[in-house]
């Protein structure tokens, strides 16, 4: 069987979809942190978006799997450090998330971290319909990375990914 | 095993047990919310703090080195050997506004308490508080609206969650109760004094109080205590012995 280098490992986990929002990778997703070689070893470094993350197990397994499937031996490793935030996700990423009906995070690097400052950015403009004539309907949603907003223009609830 | 391990262990299974309870008793409200989007809030809430507590067992596993897994800690110790504080294990599925009372109180500590602890010089802790502080604080975002709102609400919401801040005050002295464990880690770096957030604690807790036009509590009453040396309210028993059924019941049980 054919070695893959660095490079193309991070390709191949670049296909993995991440379970709860198949628009992106897990890669895009900011959950793969490293990838090492060492002989037929490869290291590989996940961290959860959200502490009790339920589809961190999945992510792990699909990556075991690929791994596995393309002849390498996996060792993954879950860290904590830095902690996870939805900034490491590309533009392009955003862009994707828009297209599927989610509407992206804010920066978190312009958000006071206390629970008390006033962070209001505005309204979230609709995915769908582009308006701002929206409003938040709840703090928490499907999923741990997800907030509950809803359209007043085009009379749509949608979802947007959390500034974390 | 070093006497700093044995504290950072003794360390990491307060701030689990505190997370595990705490999701425990949130968790309750599963099926149960007052409307579906706080029934969902209270599920992600709690899968939150669970994740906190899987974190440091982990941790305290791999510093006492025996193979003994996150679930051995959660679900093979009886109440004498859990650290949590006493406030957190108290039923939560009696009225909404003592959950977000309760949540309010301790998320405004746990803020501070993991603000300090990412300046840990321990790597693995302070990269757990980095983890758990984002979500604290969203949690701490959501519960003082609910406090502000059921507060400064009708009648009957104001005088519910002011009962509620009654009831929960003879907690509140236990978040800063700090013992011999605590001296050793704050003298290696690892832990900081946490009577030191007292007063910052007062002021987050006042300004969403008064904001919600409750009053509280004078400090002339009983505070409660026990939870760093494993004595607690008839509560957490009751608490265990559902938690801890299936794999007890069935120890070859596997998820």
């Amino acid at each position: 069987m054919v070695k893959l280098d660095v490079g193309e490992i991070w390709d191949l986990l670049n296909t993995i979809p991440d379970p709860e929002v198949p628009a992106i990778s897990i890669v895009e997703l900011g959950v793969v942190r490293d990838v090492r070689i060492s002989d037929n070893v490869v290291e590989v470094d996940i961290t959860p978006t959200y502490s009790g993350c339920p589809a961190l197990k999945n992510m792990e397994d699909q990556v075991r799997a690929k791994l596995l499937l393309a002849g390498m031996t996996p060792k993954i490793r879950t860290i904590y450090k830095p902690a996870w935030t939805t900034d490491w996700m590309s533009d392009e990423t955003m862009e994707k998330l828009r297209v599927y009906g989610i509407a992206p995070p804010e920066k978190v690097s312009f958000e006071n971290l206390h629970p008390f400052a006033n962070n209001d950015k505005g309204p979230v403009e609709c995915p769908f319909c582009r308006s701002f004539d929206t409003i938040l309907t709840s703090r928490f949603g499907s999923t741990a990375c997800k907030a509950l907003h809803f359209c007043n223009s085009c009379c749509q609830p949608f979802e947007q990914f959390k500034c974390h | 095993m070093t006497e700093l391990n044995i504290a950072l262990i003794e360390y990491c299974l307060r701030i689990a047990d505190n997370s595990l309870i705490h999701a425990q008793r949130i968790a309750d409200w599963t099926g149960h919310g007052p409307i579906l989007e706080e029934d969902i809030a209270m599920s992600n809430v709690s899968l939150d703090l669970l994740g906190q507590a899987r974190g440091f067992y982990t941790y305290a596993s791999q510093l006492e080195g025996n193979g003994k897994s996150e679930d051995f800690y959660a679900f093979h110790r009886g109440e004498r050997d859990f650290r949590n504080r006493l406030m957190v294990e108290q039923p939560d599925l009696k009225d909404f506004g003592f959950t977000m009372m309760k949540l309010f109180l301790n998320g405004c500590f746990d803020y501070l308490f993991f603000r300090d602890l990412m300046k840990s010089r321990d790597e693995t802790i302070s990269g757990l508080a980095a983890k758990s502080i984002k979500e604290v604080t969203y949690h701490v975002r959501h519960a003082g609206d609910w406090v502000v709102r059921l507060g400064d609400g009708t009648e009957e919401s104001h005088q519910r969650i002011q009962k509620s801040l009654n009831e929960l005050w003879p907690f509140t002295n236990e978040l800063f109760e700090q013992n011999e464990v605590d001296e050793l880690l704050i003298q290696n770096g690892a832990a900081f004094n946490k009577k030191e957030l007292k007063v910052e604690w007062d002021a987050m807790v006042n300004e969403i109080i008064t904001k919600a036009t409750l009053i509280i509590p004078s400090d002339k009453i009983y505070f409660h205590s026990g939870g760093i040396n494993g004595v607690h309210s008839e509560h957490l028993g009751f608490l265990l012995a559902e938690m801890q059924y299936l794999p007890r019941m069935y120890p070859d049980a596997i998820w």
